[in-house]
């Protein structure tokens, strides 16, 4: 099966700010990263914040342009941004936002608003739109009469189900969820994944599932793509992952996850600073909150390799670790 | 200065908003501005006499002379009349100039915002050139060395403040599409035009509308010290300041020449600053 | 800091370029001075004379250029009606005005500010709501209007004050008060309006919560913060004090250069005019740049981030 979208060696740089002294040097938020996703796949991204994964969601929808590297969405090269082709390409690819209240016009009732993408793309109109609409809203599971209501008149979780609906609105083959349920409510968040998940498999629509959390990516995802610092340090299925992480980072992400019913035991935690993507140490980015660091961490990044079937990790302990032990 | 204030809480609709009470003076102001709008639409039909109609039998008749409530000028014309036809000429031109400036300097903030680089610079420069201009002196040199029309005062005037729009408009727009609602739509496909027509400027529209209310007794002003001093509106043609201009000659024997258009140019610009406050407190929080 | 001031003197000097620039194609394209000098009648030759002596034959942009090489070397032109110098024209008027703008300023700065801040560290009180009232009522009401009120009341029927001329301190007292009005309300609606903003941030209630005393908090904490936007409003009334000599000028016959430019202009004086809107607008861009330098010291912050930008 071909690819959906293809990235190939993706790099975002960001200028620093200007000082006296000249500019500061460019900030890497997103470093050499390569992705495939096939039709109807989930893929999660996890990693703290600063880890450049929004940047590499909105690079993957093209609304943001690479420093370097390349998109590819079903084969053709992503065109240049707000290009009429770039235009018309948005009915193939949504963004579900990690705001809802910031996303919506909030003078614009939200009937108009799912309705509006189906208005740009002059994909409906009139009373087939109205009914269109009406379809979207019982899907995301929003009664018929709210759709009077201005957005800040329904609570967060409801916000976001008229921003998911907006975004299915033109039958997307690709749908890009930046930290979807990281603004609402613990008791909301549930039901709004579950909601993604439901509709993910009845349209079969592929996804980005970009989240710091790893238990709700579990939920949702095939697979798993763990990003530190701009760079994809593991990358496996998810129940691979969750089952035998195998970068140290991961390692610490996973065994943070509480598994009901049972306590959490054998917790790594992670010590250090968080990561500033403006002070990239040297070597492996995450070589100094590493527990098992060795020498050769600090001076060579290691590069994104084949440990097993479908499966990748960065890290020297794992590529040749009788190196290490010598 | 940087008009960075984003629109925190709009509400959906304005009319919603209008349901409270408004205070007393400002419930006033609003009367006034009312009353002063229809005298301006109907001027033909309240005016007991002609503009230009003199009765020299009658000259500098005092108010409350049978026929003439406010009195004659020096040509025995009617003030009242006068006055009516002041308030419609005043008006027409302040009103024009405060939206061609606003749709003016909306424009430019919303160029400013779409394109951002050279040009976002250039009109920025241009603002603040426009701030630091002593605009009533080059619109006296303007007025003197072109003679002075409608369509050029208007067109003058039109120029005052359309930098505050465009810093404003610019500001919530960039706000707006750095990560709002903006960069929403723009993400499903919509055009710029799109963007900025149906979804920023019913966005901003509230904050345009305080601004316009500081712009307009500010430009009511400006007209009425240019005919004050005889460079604004022309005879036969009269407005309120120039009504106050040839009335100043006759303080001593007719004061009520010049106090009667300097009444109507008081209240009217206390009602807008007062009714412009209160939309402000109510519609905009964020901005000063 | 250096960039920050290079910046706006930059902006300044180009500030004051377009305002001559400006007036300069406004008054040529606005009609042909000779005519209005010589009057309809007066023979052909004289005017050709008239038109070979002042250079108006030439093509605007040779003219432009030849008037800017003029003004850098300090020449700026004689007047057209009396062949006077026009600088020293526009000199000899200026004491009179500055008469009414240097006492005006200080009176708006001396009552708009401590009243405005007096209002806002007494808020809904009655001295609160008296500042707020006068002041929407000083700057709604025209100063001509202003003007010629004061004159109806003190000069003709109290017989108190003259109502115009130049002969004493007395002449002076109705047009600085005539001009005062209006920035005596911006100013007190300004400060009072910043100054309750700055008394609600956080930093005043710590400076509170601390055990300051009330009028350390008031002038250690507040005043300098909200100096910066009333600083600001300062820097745009003198532009609007300028505006306003024009006007009291001429209700009062107050031989100033607001009287000069209105003479100027209906005899389309251009030596004369042109010079008097390069003083008024360098006047100008010099308070607004003063204003920025006032920043630079007030707001150490603002500075930053002007560089930065």
């Amino acid at each position: 099966m071909s690819a959906l979208l293809q990235a190939r060696d993706l790099v975002r740089c960001y200028e620093g700010p200007k000082s006296l002294f000249g500019k500061s040097p460019a900030v890497r938020a997103v470093d050499g990263v390569n992705l495939t996703l096939r039709p109807g796949e989930t893929l999660g991204i996890v990693g703290e914040s600063g880890s450049g994964k929004s940047t590499l969601g909105r690079m993957l929808l093209g609304i943001d342009p690479p420093t370097s590297g390349t998109v590819a969405f079903d084969g053709e090269a992503m065109p240049p941004l707000q290009s009429p082709r770039w235009r018309a390409l948005r009915a193939q690819m949504q963004l579900v936002y990690q705001d809802p209240l910031a996303a919506l016009d909030r003078r614009l009732t939200i009937a108009d608003q799912i309705g509006e993408p189906l208005e740009i793309h002059r994909l409906a109109k009139g009373a087939e739109r109205s009914e269109r609409v009406r379809d979207l809203m019982a899907q995301v599971g929003l009664r018929q009469d709210q759709g009077d209501r201005y957005p800040h008149e329904l609570s967060g979780g409801q916000r976001q189900r008229v921003v998911i609906a907006r975004a299915l609105a033109t039958s997307p083959r690709l749908l890009v969820c930046d930290e979807p349920v990281s603004a609402l409510d613990v008791s909301i968040q549930a039901q709004v994944v579950n909601l993604l998940r439901d509709l993910q498999e009845s349209h079969g629509i592929a996804m980005v599932f970009i989240s710091h959390d790893l238990k709700v990516v579990r939920n949702i995802c095939d697979h798993v793509a763990v990003m530190y610092l701009g760079r994809i340090v593991e990358e496996a299925s998810s129940d691979e992952i969750f089952a035998h992480p195998l970068h140290p980072y991961t390692r610490a992400l996973v065994s943070s996850v509480p598994i009901p019913g049972k306590p959490l035991t054998g917790r790594i935690l992670l010590k250090g600073e968080p990561p500033n993507p403006a002070q990239r140490p040297a070597g492996c980015a995450f070589h100094p909150r590493c527990g098992s660091a060795k020498p050769a961490c600090h001076v060579a990044a290691p590069p994104l390799e084949p440990v097993a079937l479908a499966r990748r990790a960065a890290c020297h302990l794992l590529v040749s670790p009788q190196d290490h032990a010598a | 200065m940087t008009y960075q204030a984003i629109n925190t809480a709009p509400a959906p609709s304005l009319i919603r908003r209008f349901r409270f009470k408004a205070p007393l003076l400002v419930t006033l102001g609003l009367a006034w501005l009312a009353l002063m709008a229809l005298t301006a639409i109907c001027a033909d039909l309240v005016r007991p006499y002609e503009v230009t109609q003199m009765d020299l039998s009658a000259r500098l008749a005092a108010p409350l002379t049978p026929g003439h409530l406010l009195g004659t000028d020096d040509l025995g014309r009617d003030v009242l009349s006068r006055l009516i036809q002041s308030i419609r000429v005043s008006l027409v031109i302040a009103f024009g100039a405060t939206i061609l400036s606003a749709v003016f300097g909306t424009l430019l903030g919303f160029l400013a915002a779409q394109f951002r680089g050279t040009l976002e610079h250039l009109i920025l420069v241009l603002a603040d050139f426009q701030a630091a201009l002593p605009f009533l002196i080059l619109s006296l040199a303007v007025l003197a060395f072109f003679g002075s029309s409608m369509m050029l005062l208007i067109g003058l005037m039109g120029f005052y403040g359309w930098e505050r729009y465009a810093r404003i408009s610019r500001g919530l727009a960039i706000s707006a599409g750095a990560q709002g609602y903006a960069a929403a739509v723009v993400q499903l496909g919509a055009t710029p035009v799109r963007v900025y027509l149906r979804h920023i400027l019913p966005n901003v529209a509230s904050t345009l509308i305080v601004s316009m209310t500081l712009t307009f007794p500010e430009i009511i002003l400006m007209e009425s010290g240019l005919s004050f001093l005889g460079l604004g509106v022309q005879p036969p043609q009269s407005s309120l300041g120039n009504m106050v201009g040839f009335g100043r000659e006759y303080l001593t024997r007719a004061p009520w020449i010049m106090l009667a258009p300097s009444f109507i140019i008081m209240m009217t610009t206390l009602s807008i600053s007062l009714v412009g406050d209160w939309l402000r407190d109510k519609l905009d929080p964020t901005i000063r | 800091m250096l960039t920050y001031m290079l910046t706006r003197v930059f902006r300044a000097a180009l500030t004051i370029l377009l305002v001559m620039t400006f007036a300069f194609v406004v008054l040529r394209l606005s009609g042909d001075p000779a005519a209005i000098m010589l009057g309809p009648d007066a023979p052909t030759d004289s005017v050709d004379a008239f038109r070979a002596e002042w250079g108006l034959d030439d093509p605007i942009w040779k003219q432009y250029f030849a008037y800017l090489k003029s003004i850098a070397q300090l020449d700026f032109g004689i007047s057209m009606r009396d062949r006077s110098s026009a600088i020293m024209l526009v000199l000899e008027r200026l004491p009179a005005t500055l008469a009414l703008t240097v006492p005006t300023l200080l009176i708006q700065l001396g009552i708009g500010i401590p009243a405005g801040v007096y209002a806002a560290l007494h808020r809904q009180s009655v001295a609160d709501r008296g500042v707020i009232m006068l002041s929407i009522f000083g700057f709604t009401i025209p100063s001509f209007v202003m003007g010629l009120l004061l004159v109806l009341v003190f000069a003709v029927t109290l017989g108190w004050l003259p109502s115009g001329g130049q002969d004493s301190w007395r002449h002076a007292i109705l047009p600085i008060l005539t001009m005062s009005v209006g920035g005596i309300g911006i100013l007190a609606r300004f400060s009072r309006s910043a100054m309750i903003e700055v008394m609600g941030q956080p930093y005043i209630r710590t400076a509170m919560a601390k055990g300051l005393s009330w009028r350390d908090v008031v002038w250690k904490h507040a005043l300098p913060n909200a100096s910066v936007p009333i600083v600001t409003i300062v820097g745009f009334m003198v532009g609007s004090l300028i505006a306003g000599a024009v006007v009291v000028e001429s209700i009062f016959s107050w031989p100033g250069i607001g009287r000069l430019l209105i003479v100027s202009v209906s005899n389309r004086d251009l030596a004369v005019v042109q010079c008097l809107l390069l003083v008024i607008a360098s006047s100008m861009v010099i308070a607004n740049l003063c204003v920025d330098f006032a920043y630079g010291l007030l707001d150490p912050r603002l500075r930053a981030k002007t560089t930065a930008h």
